[in-house]
């Protein structure tokens, strides 16, 4: 646990000016930092060798509605080799909607970021790959995480374009209005 | 076996070739292998020895809907899933059984949400509906036998009462 203070530590001794804030809940420390700052800071976990965060476990994102920056973008990586992991975020707001993408320092973030877009609508800088990873690429209903996003859906759940239209029934149909026309 | 008459003599039984085809029909239903959610685990315990769905003639599960005439949707149907599921259904060949087993496959269960769909009964024909979150083994096979009971009753020559998917003319052979 202390090991993951003096990480903190470091972090804001190197990035006097963007770390936010760093607190900790029972024994799990998150900093905060500027949204320009989000490269740099993941570069410097991953390469510093006495930090070595070299896997990255999670990235996912929050949605605070009422909130100027509406939106929090939330990386945990863990140091294989040192036995420690760390949690930082930083906050985008939606008219922004866009961070910087750490694919380029962790691969494993590629998926990851993916759907946080899929599901948020964040986008991400420099991802090699940025589309739609659980819903369907030409799903158009936007995403469907976000807190304005009606439960149900728009509709989706309930439309089936692959079911071919009903051919024409075998036995004679009865008249309709039509016919007697 | 419904409206067999025993003659008295040892070995001996007689009915219609229509019940002969239905009573080979129901005891050799080959269910595909297809599993979607929890529900899956209890069908797949069903198989085991403990209960062994194969009493039914239905343990002979097949990789390949083209070797299948039971389909039993086990879980949660995202809408995502749903074209494929058509396209496996398609490619059963007749006469093809569906079996919705457990809230989720029946109606979406808790899952009112914007992608699980509301029952896979939206689109393709379901025959059985099992219900529970998941249903037992017993319940899976409740909903067999109860198919079984729908297989004795069907028509095999003639006017077929084969399931009909929407759009579809029960009878009509297509």
């Amino acid at each position: 646990m202390n090991g993951v203070r003096s990480v903190a530590e470091r972090l804001r001794q190197r990035f006097p000016q963007e770390i936010v804030a760093v607190t900790e809940f029972r024994g799990d420390v998150t900093v905060t930092v500027r949204k320009p700052a989000l490269l740099p800071v993941g570069r410097f976990l991953k390469e510093e060798p006495d930090l070595a965060f070299d896997y990255i476990v999670h990235v996912s994102s929050v949605d605070y509605p009422t909130q100027p920056e509406r939106f929090e973008v939330v990386y945990e990586v863990y140091s294989i080799r040192h036995r420690r992991r760390i949690r930082f975020k930083t906050r985008v707001s939606e008219t922004d909607g866009a961070v910087d993408s750490l694919s380029s320092v962790w691969h494993g973030a590629n998926f990851m970021e993916r759907e946080v877009y899929d599901m948020m609508g964040i986008r991400f800088h420099g991802h090699p790959d940025l589309r739609r990873i659980l819903m369907p690429d030409e799903y158009d209903e936007g995403f469907p995480l976000r807190k304005d996003f009606p439960l149900q859906g728009k509709g989706w759940r309930d439309t089936f374009e692959f079911l071919e239209p009903p051919a024409s029934p075998a036995v004679p149909s009865t008249p309709t209005a039509k016919d007697a026309a | 076996m419904t409206g067999e008459r025993f003659t008295g003599e040892a070995g001996l039984v007689t009915l219609t070739l229509e019940q002969a085809v239905n009573w080979a029909r129901k005891g050799s239903l080959w269910p595909l292998s297809f599993g979607l959610a929890c529900c899956a685990i209890e069908m797949m315990t069903a198989v085991s020895s403990r209960y062994d769905i194969d009493r039914y003639g239905a343990g002979v599960f097949r990789a390949s809907p083209r070797q299948a005439d039971l389909m039993i949707v086990s879980g949660t149907v995202c809408r995502r899933m749903a074209p494929f599921i058509r396209k496996v259904y398609d490619q059963m060949p007749e006469p093809r059984y569906v079996i919705s087993m457990g809230s989720c496959a029946t109606s979406g269960n808790i899952y009112d949400s914007y992608s699980v769909v509301q029952g896979v009964d939206r689109f393709i024909p379901v025959d059985i509906y099992v219900p529970g979150c998941p249903p037992t083994p017993e319940a899976l096979f409740d909903g067999i036998l109860k198919l079984q009971e729908k297989i004795m009753r069907q028509r095999v020559f003639g006017a077929k009462t084969v399931t009909a998917a929407p759009g579809e003319v029960p009878g009509e052979i297509r």
